[in-house]
C-alpha cells in the first residue's frame, strides 16, 4: 500500500449551537485544518464528506455544507451517508491509485434540534423493528445488561471507565463533562436505563472535525511529523439485535486483524458512545489499559457529535502521534445501533 | 487510466415499477444484486466488498439504510459504504465502487443502487422549507423548467426539441424488458398536447417515479481474465462538484459538467467524443436535457445540440444513440437512475443489451448529474482493455 497520513486535523464540537448552522460551524474548522498545510480547496486531489440528512431534517443536508469547502472552479469530489471516518476511508483508497497526493476529509452534524435516540431508531429495520420505535439508549442498555451477564464484568468496571474518561477529559476543550471523580461516586447516581446510568451516555454534542491526508513526500512537506496511516479496515454486522452476541464485537476482531492491531500501541481512541461498549471493543481489539492509553480525549463519553464522533478519534489519535505524545496509536470508529459496524485505523510516528 | 485496471463482470436489475409492494426494501436490492451475480457467474461468498447508494434517506424514511440491508446484500462480515451525492448518486456509487478495485484493495465489489419512491413521497421531501432558505415547493421540475427556459431563450432550439427526445426516449424503452413506461400509443401529437406542468415542461416530458434497484460486480484484471462472461473494461472514471450558490454559475452548461467530462477523456484518451464514443446513457429526467448535456459533454457545440435531435443522430440508429435503454424518462429509481445509466452503457460495450443493443458499440459512457445540476459523475467503458 502507498503510505498516506494525517498531515492537518481540526474539530470543534459543543453542547448546543443555537445560532449557527452546518456551514458556519464547518467554515472554521476547515480553515483551521487548511492553513497550516498551506493548501486551498482548489490544491486538494480528492475531497470527501461525511453527514446525514435525518440530523438536518433536510434531503441533500451535504450540498449546502459544500458550499463551505468553495468548491470553485469545481472540485472532484464525493460524500458518503456515513461518520466522516469512512469518508476518510473513501480518501484513503482514492489516495492509493497514485495520481493525486491529497484529500480533504470532512464532517459534521447537529444532534441537538431533535431527540437523538429516537432519531437514531429509523436506522432500523422499518418494517420490523422500526416500528417499535426502540430508542439507541435502550438498545445499548440490553447490550449492557447482556454484558453484565455473561462474564466477569460488573457496575464497577463500567464506572471505571466512565471515571477514566471524565479525567481523561481535562485536557480536551471539546468536552462537555469533565471531573475529576471516583467508581464509588458514580455508582451512587441513580439508574438512567438499566444497568446504564446517565453518566454511561453519550452527551448531545454539535460539531465538525476535517482531516487533511498526504501521500508519501507530500506528507513529509506538509508536516513535521506525519501520523502514518499503517492500516485501515472496516466491517459491518447483521443488525437484528436478537441475531448476534452483543457481548463481542465481531466485525471489530476483523477490521483490527486486517488493519495489523497486534497488541503494542501507546495510545488508542474508542468511538464508544457508551460505557460498556469500551470494554467490547477494547477486548475485540486486544488492547490491555496497563500498556495503552485508552480515550487520551476522553471519548464518546465527553462529545459525542454524531456523523463526527468517528473522524475524531481519528483525528485525535494522529494529533497526539503528531505531538509526540506517543509512537503507534489504534483508531476506531463505529456506525449503527449496538456496534453495528466498525473501523480500525493504526496510526504511526515516523521511525 | 487511474490505479490498476478494472472490468464490470455482471450487471442486474429489477423490473422498475411505479409500486414494488411484493417485496420489501430489502427484497428489492437482493433481486437486483442476485441477478448481477447471475449475470457474472459468481456467488455471494466470491465478493469482497458492498458499495451502495441512494439519493435521500427521506424518500423512503429510513436513516442510512444500509445498516438494515446488510444482511440482504450479504455484506456480513465485510466492508460495506454508504455513498449518497444527490441525483449523480448511481453513477458515484459505480465510481467508489471502481476505485476499491482500482486501489488494488479488493478483487470483486458488489455495488447496489435503488430508490423505493412507493414507500415515502420524493415531493414532498424534496420540499421542506427551512428556516432562512430559499423555498423550493414545486419538486425537482419547479427546480429546472427555468433552466430549461434559460437554454431555449440563448440557443433558439425549436419548440418540439423536447417532444422529440420524449418520443425517442420512450418508443426505446419499449424494447427495454426492464422500463417502467411501455407506452406503445405514444406519439408526438400526444406528448405536446400532454397537460403543462412547468413551462416549458409538459408532462410526457418528465420522467416517472419508480421502485427499482441496480446492481455491478466489478473486478480486477484477473477476475475479468478468469470470467466465461462479457466483461466491460473501465477505461476512465471521473467526478465534479460546484457550489449550490454563485454568480459565476452557469446552470445550463455548468462548469462541473465541462469540467467532468474533459477529466474523464483525458483519462480514457478520448480526443474527439463524438466519433470516438458510439452510444451514451445521459440522465436526462426532463427531456430538454438532452441537449443541454450533448453540449456540456463535448458531442455538439454550445447552443446546437438541439440540431442533433432534430436530425435524429441521437436515435438507435443514430450517429450518436443516446438512452437506448429508454433513459431516464422511461424508469426513475432515483438513486439507481445513475447506476442504470452506468450499466447500460456496460452492457452496450458486453454486447449483452438485448433489443435495445447498438450494433457493434465498442465504447459507451455512463453520465448522472445532481443537486441543483451541480454534481456530475462519469465513465466510459470498453470492449477492450485499456
Amino acid at each position: 500500500m502507498r503510505p498516506v497520513a494525517v498531515v492537518s486535523y481540526a474539530q470543534h464540537a459543543s453542547a448546543r449551537e443555537d445560532n449557527r448552522n452546518e456551514v458556519e460551524i464547518l467554515l472554521p474548522v476547515l480553515r483551521e485544518a487548511l492553513e497550516p498545510t498551506g493548501l486551498t480547496t482548489q490544491d486538494i486531489g480528492f475531497t470527501v464528506s461525511g453527514s446525514s440528512d435525518y440530523l438536518a431534517g433536510q434531503a441533500f443536508a451535504f450540498v449546502s455544507a459544500l458550499d463551505a469547502v468553495g468548491p470553485w472552479p469545481p472540485i472532484a469530489e464525493s460524500h458518503v451517508e456515513m461518520d466522516g471516518a469512512f469518508a476518510l476511508y473513501e480518501a484513503w483508497v482514492r489516495l492509493q491509485h497514485g495520481d493525486i497526493d491529497t484529500a480533504l476529509v470532512y464532517a459534521f452534524g447537529k444532534s441537538s434540534p431533535g431527540d437523538i435516540a429516537r432519531v437514531l431508531s429509523l436506522q432500523l429495520d422499518p418494517y420490523l423493528v422500526g416500528p417499535l420505535w426502540p430508542d439507541a439508549v435502550s438498545l445499548a442498555a440490553l447490550q449492557a445488561r447482556a454484558l453484565l451477564d455473561a462474564d466477569g464484568i460488573g457496575e464497577k468496571d463500567l464506572a471505571r471507565v466512565v471515571a477514566r474518561d471524565r479525567r481523561n477529559a481535562a485536557g480536551n476543550p471539546h468536552a462537555q463533562v469533565s471531573e475529576q471523580t471516583d467508581e464509588a461516586t458514580l455508582l451512587a447516581e441513580p439508574l438512567y436505563a438499566d444497568p446504564l446510568r446517565k453518566h454511561d451516555c453519550p452527551p448531545v454534542s454539535d460539531g465538525a472535525a476535517v482531516v487533511v491526508l498526504a501521500a508519501g513526500d507530500r506528507a513529509r512537506e506538509l508536516a513535521e511529523r506525519p501520523a502514518w496511516i499503517r492500516g485501515i479496515d472496516h466491517r459491518i454486522e447483521g443488525q437484528y439485535v436478537g441475531s448476534r452476541d452483543l457481548t463481542v464485537s465481531a466485525s471489530t476482531r476483523i477490521a483490527a486483524q486486517r488493519a495489523g492491531v497486534d497488541g503494542r500501541a501507546d495510545l488508542a481512541e474508542l468511538h464508544a458512545p457508551f460505557s460498556h461498549q469500551e470494554l467490547i471493543l477494547l477486548e475485540a481489539l486486544g488492547l490491555d489499559e496497563d500498556t495503552t492509553a485508552v480515550n487520551p480525549s476522553g471519548g464518546a463519553l465527553v462529545s459525542n457529535p454524531v456523523m463526527v464522533a468517528g473522524l475524531v478519534r481519528i483525528g485525535e489519535a494522529a494529533r497526539r502521534v503528531s505531538a509526540g505524545e506517543g509512537q503507534r496509536a489504534v483508531a476506531h470508529a463505529t456506525s449503527g445501533p449496538c456496534l453495528q459496524q466498525n473501523l480500525v485505523c493504526v496510526l504511526e510516528a515516523e521511525q | 487510466m487511474s490505479g490498476q485496471r478494472a472490468a464490470v463482470l455482471g450487471t442486474g436489475q429489477t423490473k422498475h415499477e411505479a409500486k414494488r409492494e411484493d417485496v420489501s426494501i430489502g427484497g428489492l436490492v437482493h433481486e437486483a444484486a442476485e441477478r448481477a451475480l447471475a449475470d457474472a457467474e459468481l456467488d455471494w461468498a466470491d465478493i469482497d466488498a458492498v458499495v451502495i447508494g441512494k439519493a435521500p434517506d427521506m424518500f423512503e424514511g429510513v436513516m442510512m439504510p444500509e445498516l438494515y440491508l446488510a444482511e440482504a446484500l450479504g455484506a456480513v462480515g465485510k466492508p460495506m459504504t454508504r455513498v449518497h451525492t444527490a441525483g449523480s448518486v448511481g453513477g458515484s456509487t459505480s465510481v467508489i465502487a471502481t476505485h476499491l478495485v482500482q486501489s488494488g484493495i479488493h478483487r470483486r465489489v458488489l455495488t447496489v443502487a435503488f430508490e423505493k419512491q412507493s414507500e415515502s413521497n420524493a415531493m414532498w421531501a424534496l420540499s421542506i422549507h427551512l428556516p432562512f432558505s430559499q423555498p423550493l415547493v414545486a419538486g425537482a421540475g419547479g427546480y429546472f423548467a427555468p433552466i430549461v427556459r434559460g437554454y431555449i431563450r440563448k440557443s433558439q432550439a425549436p419548440l418540439d426539441t423536447g417532444f422529440k427526445v420524449a418520443l425517442k426516449d420512450r418508443l426505446n424503452a419499449l424494447k427495454n424488458p426492464y422500463a417502467h413506461l411501455h407506452q406503445p400509443e405514444i406519439t408526438l401529437e400526444g406528448i405536446a398536447t400532454s397537460p403543462l406542468l412547468w413551462d416549458p415542461i409538459r408532462y410526457a416530458e418528465t420522467c416517472p417515479s419508480s421502485d427499482g434497484a441496480a446492481a455491478m460486480v466489478i473486478g480486477d484484471e484477473a477476475s475479468a481474465a478468469a470470467s466465461s462472461r462479457p466483461v466491460a473494461w473501465v477505461h476512465g472514471t471521473a467526478l465534479r462538484s460546484e457550489p449550490t450558490m454563485g454568480a459565476g454559475r452557469d446552470r445550463v452548461n455548468p462548469h462541473a459538467g465541462r469540467d467532468c467530462a474533459a477529466a474523464l477523456y483525458a483519462e480514457a484518451g478520448i480526443t474527439d467524443p463524438l466519433h470516438e464514443i458510439d452510444c451514451a446513457e445521459i440522465y436526462v429526467p426532463f427531456s430538454w436535457f438532452e441537449p443541454m448535456w450533448l453540449e456540456n459533454l463535448g458531442f455538439a457545440d454550445e447552443g446546437t445540440g438541439w440540431k442533433m435531435v432534430q436530425d435524429g443522430a441521437t436515435a438507435l440508429d443514430g450517429d450518436l444513440p443516446v438512452n437506448m435503454s429508454g433513459g431516464v424518462l422511461s424508469s426513475n429509481p432515483i438513486g439507481a437512475s445513475g447506476m442504470i445509466r452506468f450499466l447500460e452503457a456496460a452492457n452496450q460495450v458486453r454486447g449483452t443489451a438485448g433489443e435495445h443493443q447498438v450494433k457493434d458499440a465498442r465504447r459507451a459512457l455512463g453520465h448522472a448529474y445532481g443537486g441543483g445540476s451541480q454534481y456530475f459523475a462519469m465513465w466510459v467503458v470498453g470492449a477492450e482493455k485499456p
